[in-house]
């Protein structure tokens, strides 16, 4: 079925009977050419654009749980490209034109609203570390403004201008970034992938690899033996534990990372906003409550949930920058675990088993990247060679020194 | 979360500062071992869901260096050495 304004309409004049589930709940077959594990958003991205754009057929998703029940609904929905180095920025960017085109290539309402998103400012230095992340921007076909304190104002008069530690004095913005209703994302690809055949499997978690000679020849599950050609892992946060089952120690440790929603209040934040110097950023939902959320916990966790330091801190974080929320309450916080890996930067690549790829190490960075995850993912897996925008995704990346360390913090993944 | 420091007894885990695994003790000769097994040590982690021996910095406290062994699903603390201890059981000088 096409979703349209048409079909809305008809629909609504015939009683909502012509709605039909939106994916099969398939049982997995004895056999598939292409096992993707992980059904939330970059699995399902991946399936989508394997059978989509590179013309693949016998393709399974394996999920352990429910479709998109990980951090692709747990995240605060924030796209953009604004990154620095070369070995991101490409990448970044096309996966913020696929975000533009998503919703008509897959047919679905995600939302994607570029409402842009501002970086704060507040000395010299960051202004020209600002000038230098917004030229590179540029450079790679991205676009980037920058603020003055005067103009921040005009957007935001309300904010605490004249902190005494971090006075605003302007603010690096990227137009086209803005939000997306996360879960139609999952919900989207899902769909699209499941209409061209894509065997969404649920409830269905990989126990062990089944490797010979060198090659994958299919997984151990909870729902038996499946066999498969070839087989993509896009499980980030728990990507140590998979991997494991083909003896792989990975540059990646899991860390929690939390995320904060106010009670509902009227129109305030009508972009995205980042105070990184308060380890803060906010957006406001369409339903009117404050998105927000800061740092890691900092240590080693695979609890979906986090600790009250945290909260404590990033609560401190919005009332400095945002004097006005004091008597705000918070409605929900929640966390998700997060792939840190060594250098801040993802990988997607092969790996010592033929036919067992690997996807993951997003950080806190994986929603943005969805669409040219799946999309790159599909290429290597299909094509078995990496896509041009990610060639330096590499795990070799560690041992040749050729890191993509945005924050400059070395192999200190609690700092990335 | 609360530590129990060997020395000063329950302390929270806000006055420290988190270093990783605990298999960072064990730095292998970066001159012998070979850049490999640099490599290994330096990038690559165990990242267990269950018990991890894991590197603690008492910044805001005695600065010393604990050994804390933690659950990473139920964060429950079941052990605290000084590393000190651990490193010289495993036959470093200190």
């Amino acid at each position: 079925m096409r979703y349209s304004g048409f079909r809305v309409i008809a629909e609504a004049l015939t009683g909502h009977k012509g709605w039909k589930p939106v994916w099969r709940d398939a049982a997995p077959q004895s056999e598939y050419d292409y096992i993707i594990i992980g059904g939330g958003g970059h699995g399902l991205a991946t399936a989508y654009y394997l059978a989509k754009e590179f013309g693949q057929a016998r393709i399974a998703v394996l999920e352990k749980g429910y479709l998109g029940g990980g951090n692709v609904g747990r995240n605060t929905t924030i796209i953009r490209s604004n990154y620095l180095l070369d070995g991101n920025e490409p990448f970044y960017e096309f996966s913020l034109k696929l975000w533009e085109g998503l919703e008509q290539d897959f047919n679905y309402n995600a939302m994607v609203s570029q409402r842009g998103i501002i970086n704060l400012i507040h000395t010299d230095a960051q202004r020209d570390a600002a000038t230098r992340r917004g030229n590179a921007m540029i450079m790679h076909g991205a676009d980037a403004r920058l603020l003055s304190r005067d103009e921040v104002r005009q957007m935001y008069p309300w904010l605490n201008f004249d902190n005494a530690r971090f006075p605003i004095k302007g603010a690096l913005m990227q137009p086209r970034g803005g939000t997306v209703r996360h879960d139609a994302v999952a919900w989207g690809y899902a769909r699209g992938a499941d209409q061209r055949g894509v065997d969404l499997i649920q409830n269905c978690e990989v126990t062990g690899m089944r490797i010979e000679n060198g090659r994958i020849r299919g997984v151990e599950t909870t729902r038996g033996f499946i066999g498969a050609k070839k087989v993509g892992v896009a499980v980030a946060g728990s990507s140590s534990k998979v991997m494991a089952h083909a003896g792989m120690r990975l540059p990646i440790e899991s860390h929690v990372l939390q995320a904060f929603v106010s009670e509902g209040l009227k129109p305030l934040i009508d972009g995205v906003m980042t105070f990184g110097a308060g380890h803060f950023y906010v957006s406001q939902s369409d339903k009117g409550g404050l998105v927000f959320g800061g740092d890691i916990d900092g240590y080693n966790s695979y609890a979906q949930r986090g600790n009250l330091p945290v909260i404590e801190d990033v609560a401190e974080g919005g009332m400095a920058l945002m004097p006005a929320i004091g008597r705000v309450r918070l409605l929900r916080s929640w966390g998700g675990i997060m792939d840190m890996s060594m250098d801040g930067s993802p990988i997607i690549d092969r790996t010592h088993v033929d036919g067992l790829y690997f996807n993951g190490g997003w950080c806190y960075g994986g929603f943005k990247a969805t669409p040219a995850s799946g999309w790159c993912f599909a290429h290597l897996l299909a094509k078995d060679e990496p896509h041009k925008t990610s060639t330096a995704y590499r795990f070799d990346r560690f041992l040749k020194g050729l890191m993509i360390d945005e924050k400059g913090q070395g192999a200190q993944p609690n700092l990335h | 979360m609360i530590i129990y420091h060997p020395i000063l007894g329950p302390r929270d885990a806000q006055e420290f500062v988190y270093l990783g695994d605990a298999g960072l003790i064990d730095r292998p000769d970066g001159m012998t071992a070979g850049v490999k097994a640099f490599h290994d040590y330096l990038y690559n982690r165990d990242n267990p869901a269950g018990e991890h021996r894991e590197l603690w910095y008492h910044e805001q406290g005695d600065r010393s260096w604990l050994v804390v062994t933690r659950d990473t699903v139920t964060h429950e603390i079941t052990k605290v050495e000084l590393a000190r201890d651990v490193a010289r059981a495993r036959g470093r000088a200190k």
